[in-house]
């Protein structure tokens, strides 16, 4: 507080001060009181509103707990973005260690404008990329088939699609903050460690990545979050058997008209991803605040 | 366990950098062997193309008589020790140390007691457990040495190691690796650019510069009887008198300079007729004259204890510093007066400028 003061000037640190309250309270605070506050009545026509039937009830919580399918797609959504992180992580590892220690000042531009640029463009088209990439009379069947690959065409849509455009979509958030852990640690470290006889293996498990522990948990917890929280994907490359917990949540607002169960839905994926993200940190022995910065 | 190490003409070209040129030596088992030069005259490129972090473009590493070549940083019988030293930070000082030990597959058990031996020897004992942040910047040191000591080399290799450390520190250190590298036996190879630091432990000395080697000698013959001038300026203070040599008769070369003919011993390229330059030491000068005398003027006296630094201007105009012992500052020189030197033929050099 004091260092903003003085930085700034009372005057203009107090507009940043209201600013950052105005957000946190009207753009995060009120709109989650909000959903908790519907998720916790019960769906009813407006003449009932505020009659002897709207009280607080688990009962929406409580339908998503005794519905099976919806349940399924719920722990599926959770264990399928945990993949998504985890495959994300598979990529960009060797990527972010090559561009923080091996490449060349000209590599790593050309290697950052490569990655970058294509979120210059907006999630949905990049998504719309892969849809026509992947589609089941698209490039990459034609290309597998006449390299002799496969015989017929692959329904690449479901699962499998879903689980690229993830990836996709969200390499950035998992290169970024390994590559700043990794670009941090003395290259000296990692020839020492090749002189006393370590393997390649060992070099990377005992210098590197405890090195770049706290990159890589960011990179889980934003990848495993956006995931969980992703529309886009599932709705263009999913398939009737491959639908995400999102695509249940958006039925019940826009196509049910139950906004209370929707919210009650989005309430418990908030809590578990929160759950989620806790664990993962605490096992990686990781800081909230590390993670933050 | 130690072992030898001979380049064999090895040079390095990096894009069209010249790094190093035809280097060839040989560092015998045992020896501790320093590498002197100042910052990128090739020196911790050597010491690389040794370690085989970097294969040389040209000519070969033997080590221990076999030859090095395609063999990795990892496959060879020598240990690093970093400029920076490049402990862990995440590792407690027992897994640093035991390290190279994990790395070949060495037992838990047996890992820690060669740890433990370990630090019994740098006289960390129970430290084991602190981590590397903890320690000051000689225990540091001394883990570093422990951790390179644990995978038994033939040849240890050390960049520079004390150059973070502070003078008492380093002067301190110096003993301690001098006497490590004697109850140990390994062969060292040791970079540095502080000539005192080269002087003080090495058993031989190689002096490089833009990338090419100078000589390879005893600390004592380096500085005695420099075989370039380079060695001559780059070891020790030196007042070098430029002239042309006129004679050179028994070992004796005379120099015709501007102060006058001067005497000293013959070095490389003296021949009559040739430009050269006589290199005398600050100590070998002594005021009053005698032999070789000398007039300069006097700018400034540094009384440092046990000696005096006297700076001035040869009547040439060439700088001149004596060191003179505090029993003769009796007849120390004034600042802002003038005075005479003198030397004893045998203790400057003369050697040719080609």
């Amino acid at each position: 507080m004091g260092d903003l003061k003085n930085r700034f000037g009372p005057g203009l640190s107090t507009i940043f001060l209201i600013l950052v309250l105005f957000w946190l309270a009207v753009m995060v605070l009120a709109p989650n009181l909000m959903m908790i506050d519907y998720a916790l009545r019960p769906n009813l026509p407006p003449a009932a509103l505020g009659g002897p039937d709207d009280t607080y009830t688990l009962s929406n919580i409580l339908y998503l707990a005794g519905e099976p399918t919806h349940r399924a797609i719920f722990f599926k959504t959770i264990w399928a973005s945990g993949l998504v992180a985890a495959v994300t992580f598979a990529v960009c590892y060797p990527i972010a260690f090559w561009m923080a220690q091996r490449a060349t000042t000209g590599q790593l531009a050309i290697a950052l404008m490569l990655i970058i640029i294509p979120f210059f463009i907006n999630e949905v088209l990049r998504t719309l990329a892969w849809f026509i990439i992947l589609a089941y009379r698209g490039p990459l069947n034609a290309v597998l088939m006449n390299i002799g690959l496969i015989e017929a065409p692959i329904r690449w849509q479901g699962n499998g699609g879903v689980l690229a455009a993830m990836v996709y979509a969200y390499i950035l958030f998992m290169l970024l903050p390994i590559y700043n852990a990794i670009e941090s640690l003395e290259k000296a470290q990692i020839e020492a460690a090749r002189d006393l006889g370590a393997s390649r293996w060992r070099i990377h498990t005992r210098v590197v990545i405890p090195h770049a522990k706290a990159g890589i948990a960011t990179g889980f917890v934003f990848t495993f979050m956006l995931a969980a929280g992703s529309y886009v994907a599932p709705a263009l490359l999913g398939s009737p058997g491959s639908r995400w917990f999102t695509e249940i949540i958006y039925n019940w607002f826009f196509e049910g008209g139950d906004w209370n169960r929707g919210a009650a839905y989005a309430l418990v994926l908030l809590v578990l991803c929160l759950a989620v993200v806790l664990v993962t940190l605490r096992l990686f022995r990781v800081n909230l605040t590390d993670v933050a910065k | 366990m130690s072992h030898s190490v001979e380049l064999a003409g090895i040079g390095m070209t990096f894009g069209t950098t010249r790094a190093v040129s035809d280097v060839s030596f040989k560092v015998e088992a045992g020896e501790f062997f320093s590498i002197l030069g100042p910052s990128g005259c090739g020196k911790t490129t050597i010491l690389r193309m040794i370690a085989g972090f970097i294969e040389p473009t040209d000519g070969r590493v033997l080590i221990g008589d076999q030859d090095m070549k395609g063999l990795g940083p990892n496959q060879r019988p020598t240990a690093m020790i970093f400029q920076s030293l490049a402990l862990f930070p995440l590792m407690s000082v027992r897994d640093n140390i035991a390290f190279g030990l994990e790395a070949r597959g060495v037992g838990r058990a047996e890992r820690r007691a060669k740890a433990d031996d370990l630090l019994r020897l740098i006289a960390l004992e129970g430290y084991g457990d602190r981590m590397p942040g903890e320690l000051s910047g000689g225990q540091r040191q001394r883990v570093a040495i422990a951790r390179a000591l644990a995978v038994e080399p033939g040849v240890l290799l050390l960049d520079e190691p004390l150059s973070a450390l502070d003078l008492k520190l380093r002067q301190h250190m110096r003993a301690e690796l001098r006497a490590l590298q004697k109850r140990t036996g390994v062969t060292f190879i040791y970079i540095t650019h502080d000539q005192s630091e080269a002087l003080a432990m090495s058993d031989r000395v190689a002096v490089m510069s833009a990338g090419l080697l100078q000589q390879v000698a005893t600390p004592r013959e380096l500085y005695d009887n420099p075989a370039t001038p380079f060695v001559a300026r780059f070891v020790g203070e030196t007042n070098a008198i430029p002239g042309r040599i006129t004679d050179v008769q028994a070992g004796t070369a005379r120099i015709d300079t501007e102060l006058g003919p001067l005497l000293g011993r013959a070095g490389q390229g003296a021949v009559p007729g040739a430009q050269g330059t006589i290199y005398v030491r600050p100590e070998a000068l002594m005021p009053g004259g005698g032999e070789n005398p000398l007039q300069a003027q006097i700018d400034r006296v540094d009384f440092e204890g046990s000696f005096a630094l006297v700076h001035g201007r040869f009547d040439s105009g060439a700088a001149l510093t004596a060191s003179v012992p505090s029993t003769r500052l009796a007849d120390a020189p004034v600042p802002g007066h003038r005075a005479s030197f003198g030397f004893q033929h045998a203790h400057a050099v003369v050697l040719g400028d080609g």
